[in-house]
C-alpha cells in the first residue's frame, strides 16, 4: 500500500472514530434521567441536584455540552471520573495494559494453536481425528465464556484445594497478583503468570476452536485447487505443498483475522474480567456501567473502537506484503 | 420436504433438538405443577441434587436451586425468554439491514453515504461494548435486550444487502424488468432483493445462535434479563457462587444454551455450504 493511500486511510480512520465518539455521546444523552440524579443520595434536596448539575455542566444546552467535551477530548481529556474521583484518562491508562497482555497473549495462543489444529484436520479429513476434532471445536465454540470459566475455577482453585492436589496445580482465580504479599523480580513474574493461566486458557480455547475451524475450511478449500495437484505431480513432497503452496495461499486471510481478532478478544475479556476479578477494560467499563460512571462509559467505549480501527489500519497495511495479488 | 431428504444426519439432529427445545420450553412450564417462581419451604426444598424427590413426594429431575424451586422447569422456562429472544433479535436485525442496504444500494448518493457512514462506525465499536453501553442505559429487560441486539445487528447484513443489491442492479434481468415498464420499487422487491436474500438468510441462522450467547452474557452480567423471571444467563450467574457446593444449577442451564448455540451454528454452516458466497462472519462475538 502506498504512503498516500496509507493517509487516507488513516484520515477516514479518524473521522469515523469522531462519528464513533458522537454516537457514544449521542447515546448517552438519550438515556433517562442524567448523571447529577445518580450521583446525589437519595435524601438530597432539589437545590442540591441542581448545583450538582451545575458543577457539572449538565444544565447547559446539548450543544455546549457536546462542544466543550468534544473539546476536552481533542486535549486528551475525557473527564473526570464519578465514581472513582480520578481523571478518566488515568483510570484508562491503569487498565488498557492489563487488557492487552491479556489479550496479546491470548492472541498469541489462539493462532498457534488453533491454525496447527486446523491444518491437522484439512490434512486428516473425514478421519477420525478430524472427526473428534471438529466436534470438539464445534462444542468449544458454541459454549460461552464464562460458563467455561466456571467448571475451569471449579476444577482447578475448588477442587484441586479439595482432592489435595499438587500445589502447582492449585491455580488462583482471582485478581492478577497474590494478596498480601510482598514479591519482587521473578517471583513477582511467576504470581502474574499462575494468575494468568486460568483467564488466558478460557480466553484461548474459545478463540483457537473458532480459528481452527476458520483454518480447516479454508485449508480444505485450497487443498482442492488445481495448483495443489501441479505441485503434488511435479513431485513436491507433501511438507513442500502444505508449507509452501497452501500455506501461502491461506495466510493472508488468517492475517486478516489475526489483525481484526485483537480487538474482539480484548473486548471479549469483558467475561473473563468480570469472573477473575482482573483490573482490566471490560472489568472497568462493566463497573462504571452499572455506576452510571458516563465519562468512564464514553472513555472505555473511544478505546476500544481505536483498538478496532488500528487494527483495521493494520490489515489494510500488512495485506500487500503477504498478498501478492493485493499489490497495486 | 426435499429440504429434509437432501439435509444430513446432522442438520436432522439440530432440527430436532431445537423442535423438542422449543416444545418443551412451551409446554413445560405449562403442564407441570410446579412454579418457577414461587419460592416455598426453602429450607426443605434448596439444592436438591438431580433426580431427588423431595418431603412433598415430587420429582426434581435436574434438582432444585438455593430457593428450591425446579431447575428443569426454570431451565424450560429460561428457554422461552432465551429462544424468543435470539430468534426476535437476529430476524428483527436482519431485517433492518435488509432494508437500510437495499435502500442504501438502490437510491446512491447521499443516502447510501450517510447509511454506510453509521454502519461504519457501528461496525467500530465492538458489538460486546456498544450492547453492555445501551444496555446500561435503559431499564433492563425483554425489550431493551431485543431492541439493543437490533441496533448493534443489523449493520453486517446492510453491508452484505448493499453488495448484493448493487451486483443484482446491473444484471440484464433488472434491465429487462425495469424496459416492461415496472415501477422502481417493484424492481427492488420483487426482483433485486429476493436474488440477495440467501447470504442473509444464513446471516440470520447464525445470527441466532449469537444473539443468545449474548443475552446470556447480559443477563449473567445482570444487565440483561432480571430475576426472578430466568434466563439462561441469569441462571448460571445464579449457580456461580454454588459451582462446589451445587454444581448442578449452573450446568444445567449451560448445557442448554451450549446445544442450542450448536444446533444453530451447525445449521447456520450448512445453509451456507448451499449458499454460494461467502456469508456471515466466521467468528462470533466472544461472549
Amino acid at each position: 500500500m502506498h504512503p498516500p493511500a496509507v493517509l487516507r486511510r488513516l484520515a477516514d480512520a479518524l473521522l469515523l472514530l469522531w462519528l464513533v465518539l458522537t454516537i457514544t455521546f449521542a447515546l448517552i444523552r438519550m438515556a433517562p434521567g442524567d448523571a447529577a440524579t445518580f450521583l446525589v443520595p437519595p435524601s438530597a434536596s432539589a437545590a442540591d441536584v441542581a448545583r450538582v448539575r451545575t458543577e457539572l455542566g449538565l444544565d447547559r444546552s446539548v450543544a455546549v455540552q457536546y462542544a466543550r467535551w468534544m473539546e476536552g477530548v481533542l486535549h486528551g481529556n475525557f473527564g473526570e471520573s464519578f465514581a472513582l474521583h480520578e481523571p478518566v484518562t488515568r483510570a484508562l491508562a491503569d487498565a488498557l495494559p492489563v487488557s492487552l497482555g491479556l489479550g496479546a497473549a491470548s492472541l498469541a495462543l489462539t493462532f498457534l494453536i488453533g491454525v496447527p489444529i486446523g491444518m491437522w484436520q484439512a490434512v486428516r479429513r473425514g478421519r477420525a481425528t478430524d472427526r473428534i476434532l471438529t466436534v470438539l471445536t464445534t462444542v468449544v465454540y458454541a459454549a460461552p465464556s464464562f460458563w467455561l470459566a466456571l467448571a475451569l475455577v471449579a476444577v482447578f482453585t475448588y477442587g484441586a484445594a479439595t482432592w489435595g492436589l499438587p500445589q502447582s496445580l492449585r491455580l488462583p482465580a482471582f485478581g492478577i497478583r497474590a494478596p498480601g504479599l510482598e514479591l519482587h523480580g521473578w517471583a513477582a513474574a511467576a504470581d502474574l503468570v499462575r494468575h494468568a493461566i486460568l483467564p488466558v486458557t478460557i480466553l484461548t480455547a474459545v478463540g483457537a476452536a473458532g480459528v481452527a475451524r476458520y483454518a480447516r475450511s479454508s485449508i480444505a478449500d485450497a487443498l482442492g485447487q488445481d495448483f495443489v495437484r501441479t505441485a503434488r505431480s511435479k513431485g513436491a513432497s507433501p511438507a513442500r505443498v502444505y508449507f509452501r503452496h497452501v500455506l501461502a495461499t491461506v495466510l493472508p486471510p488468517l492475517l486478516v483475522l489475526f489483525a481484526l481478532s485483537l480487538p474482539g478478544i480484548v473486548a471479549g475479556s469483558i467475561f473473563v474480567e468480570a469472573i477473575f476479578a482482573w483490573p482490566g477494560m471490560g472489568h472497568l467499563m462493566v463497573n462504571a456501567i452499572v455506576a452510571r460512571d458516563y465519562p468512564v462509559v464514553m472513555g472505555a467505549a473511544a478505546v476500544y473502537s481505536a483498538l478496532v480501527l488500528l487494527a483495521n489500519l493494520a490489515a489494510d497495511v500488512a495485506l500487500p506484503l503477504v498478498d501478492p495479488r493485493r499489490r497495486a | 420436504m426435499s429440504f429434509w431428504r437432501r439435509s444430513s444426519a446432522v442438520d436432522r439432529a439440530s432440527v430436532i433438538l431445537l423442535v423438542l427445545l422449543v416444545l418443551g420450553a412451551i409446554l413445560v412450564p405449562m403442564l407441570s405443577r410446579q412454579d418457577p417462581l414461587a419460592i416455598g419451604d426453602v429450607l426443605a426444598l434448596r439444592l436438591l441434587p438431580p433426580g431427588a424427590r423431595d418431603v412433598h413426594g415430587a420429582f426434581h429431575w435436574l434438582g432444585t436451586d438455593r430457593f428450591g424451586r425446579d431447575l428443569f422447569v426454570r431451565m424450560m422456562l429460561a428457554g422461552r425468554v432465551s429462544l424468543a429472544v435470539g430468534l426476535l433479535g437476529s430476524l428483527l436485525a436482519s431485517g433492518v439491514g435488509t432494508v437500510a442496504g437495499a435502500i442504501a444500494a438502490w437510491t446512491g448518493g447521499v443516502v447510501d453515504r450517510v447509511v454506510m457512514a453509521i454502519s461504519d462506525a457501528l461496525l467500530a465499536i465492538p458489538r460486546l461494548v456498544l450492547l453492555l453501553v445501551c444496555a446500561a442505559l435503559w431499564r433492563p429487560g425483554f425489550t431493551t435486550v431485543v431492541l439493543v441486539l437490533v441496533a448493534t445487528g443489523w449493520m453486517g447484513v446492510a453491508r452484505m444487502i448493499r453488495a448484493e443489491v448493487l451486483g443484482v442492479r446491473a444484471q440484464p434481468y433488472v434491465d429487462a424488468a425495469r424496459a416492461l415498464g415496472a415501477s422502481s420499487r417493484r424492481v427492488l422487491w420483487r426482483h433485486a432483493l429476493p436474488n440477495a436474500l440467501g447470504p442473509a438468510i444464513v446471516a440470520t441462522t447464525l445470527g441466532v445462535g449469537n444473539a443468545i450467547l449474548l443475552e446470556s452474557g447480559l443477563s449473567f452480567l445482570g444487565l440483561g434479563i432480571q430475576p426472578p423471571e430466568p434466563s439462561w444467563g441469569n441462571m448460571i450467574a445464579g449457580g456461580r457462587d454454588l459451582i462446589v457446593a451445587a454444581p448442578w444449577v449452573a450446568i444445567a442451564p449451560g448445557l442448554a444454551l451450549v446445544a442450542t448455540v450448536l444446533a444453530c451454528t451447525l445449521l447456520g454452516d450448512s445453509f451456507r455450504d448451499r449458499v454460494a458466497g461467502d456469508a456471515g462472519s466466521t467468528l462470533r462475538d466472544r461472549v
